[in-house]
């Protein structure tokens, strides 16, 4: 039953940072740059959770974007299931009352999907000004998604809490 | 210590089967075309509802922001368009004089093709795409309501691009300004062909890059009209698409390139209008009729 509801609840926070990535950020821009919120949902489950609910967080924020955008399915949802399930891999060095592991995690996260898509989007067609597009793009994207992190990661993080509360106060009902 | 090998061993299989199934879908994509209209018919019952839900509700705020707006401001505005319109009035009187001399001479030289009067259809832009990379856009119209791949996407006179997929209650919108957009144009004055190539670094600046254009004696000045050419394949003829804000001579001295201010405003883009007619079939009618 709980867990029936972690999952619904987690399947919510991906749609709705999904709808608030495609609609309402687009007139939050700053410099024509919006943030990557579901890429700051699939860095927190997985250093929250543990590498596989990042990995599985990941593969349907990536899906929902690869339906509605993009020309293959399949490719940003290994791209958000990779960083989430490496994400989890530093859950053991993860405290929850410290904000400089998810900061650092998010921004780094951040870098290597920039990286990796100008990799496979713009290198292999020819467009060879890095510098162009890691001033204009990447590091714009990693700044904004940054300073959402803050507000957003709380959010995340009280989510989490609630969860897991009714989670152990079940379990002891039953013991 | 078992337990978390155990655990490690379950993340590992479960990274392999995501991967596999990711690996799946991107052949799949690629051979065939089978994967994505399930999908993207999912997409059509659970995002894009919401998605025009959001919109709706935007539209009706900013409507609110509006009325807000004093009427003292109105006012002065009602006065400046008030004489806009009388300055308008006599040009369109001339203008509607010169249209009947060219239907005139137009039916002496039976050229009956007029470019401006394509059929449209309107449809709300109601999500862009997630990323900063690509300038892609939903809006909320879709096959069932006829839309289809390779119709071309207005916003006022201006191109906005073209529609590069379609779901039942939604489609996909490539704008001219994206990275992997590439539009055969031609100068209006001077029927000189050239490239409109989008760029993502130039994005900020809102210019678009034309390429090719020949380096011949016609001269282009800044200002110059480009419109879609009567060789490109997917855009219709005639449909304006900026003004030239630069011209520079390449170093191999036979071509020229340079910048375009588009006249559609790509920040703000919330209507669009689709013509339903693609080049496709235009070229297919004209084909059996000869």
């Amino acid at each position: 039953m709980k867990k029936i509801k972690r999952k619904v609840v987690t399947a919510l926070m991906i749609i709705l940072c999904f709808l608030l990535q495609t609609t309402v950020f687009n007139h939050l821009t700053l410099a024509t740059i919006r943030p990557n919120l579901l890429l700051i949902l699939t860095a927190s489950f997985g250093f929250m959770r543990g590498s596989k609910e990042g990995l599985i967080v990941g593969f349907f924020s990536g899906l929902l974007i690869d339906i509605q955008f993009s020309a293959i399915m399949g490719f940003y949802a290994l791209v958000y299931a990779l960083i989430g399930f490496a994400n989890g891999r530093f859950q053991r060095l993860y405290y929850d009352d410290d904000i400089k592991l998810p900061l650092f995690l998010i921004s780094a996260s951040e870098a290597v999907y920039g990286l990796v898509i100008y990799f496979f989007m713009y290198l292999l067609r020819s467009r060879f000004s890095f510098a162009t597009y890691l001033s204009q793009i990447i590091i714009p994207e990693l700044i904004y998604t940054v300073i959402i992190t803050l507000g957003l990661y709380q959010v995340i993080l009280f989510v989490n809490h609630r969860l897991e509360e009714e989670e152990k106060r079940s379990a002891s009902k039953f013991v | 210590m078992n337990k978390k090998n155990q655990s490690s061993t379950s993340n590992k299989y479960w990274l392999f089967f995501t991967v596999s199934i990711c690996i799946l879908l991107m052949v799949l994509s690629l051979l065939t075309a089978g994967v994505n209209g399930p999908l993207r018919g999912f997409a059509n019952y659970t995002v894009i509802p919401m998605q025009k839900g959001i919109n709706q509700v935007g539209m009706w705020l900013s409507d609110l922001s509006d009325n807000f707006e004093t009427l003292k401001d109105a006012r002065a505005e009602n006065k400046a368009l008030q004489e806009k319109v009388d300055k308008l009035t006599i040009e369109n009187n001339n203008l509607q004089q010169e249209k009947y001399e060219l239907e005139r001479l137009q039916e002496l030289y039976k050229l009956d093709q007029n470019y401006a009067d394509y059929e449209k259809v309107g449809a709300h832009v109601i999500g862009k795409d997630s990323g900063n990379w690509f300038n892609t856009f939903t809006i909320d119209k879709g096959a069932n309501d006829g839309i289809k791949v390779d119709m071309n996407v207005m916003a006022g006179s201006g191109l906005v691009g073209i529609v590069t997929e379609t779901g039942p209650d939604w489609a996909n919108v490539r704008s001219i300004i994206d990275d992997s957009s590439n539009v055969s144009a031609m100068v209006l004055s001077t029927s000189d062909t050239c490239m409109v190539r989008g760029d993502l670094s130039l994005v900020p600046s809102g210019e678009i890059r034309f390429e090719q254009l020949e380096n011949n004696d016609h001269e282009v000045a800044v200002g110059e009209q480009i419109v879609t050419s009567h060789i490109s394949d997917k855009y219709l003829q005639g449909i304006l698409i900026g003004y030239v804000s630069e011209v520079n001579v390449d170093s191999n001295n036979l071509t020229r390139s340079g910048y375009i201010t588009p006249v559609v405003d790509f920040k703000n883009l919330q209507e669009v209008l689709i013509i339903t007619t693609t080049k496709a079939d235009k070229n297919g009618t004209g084909e059996s009729a000869q």
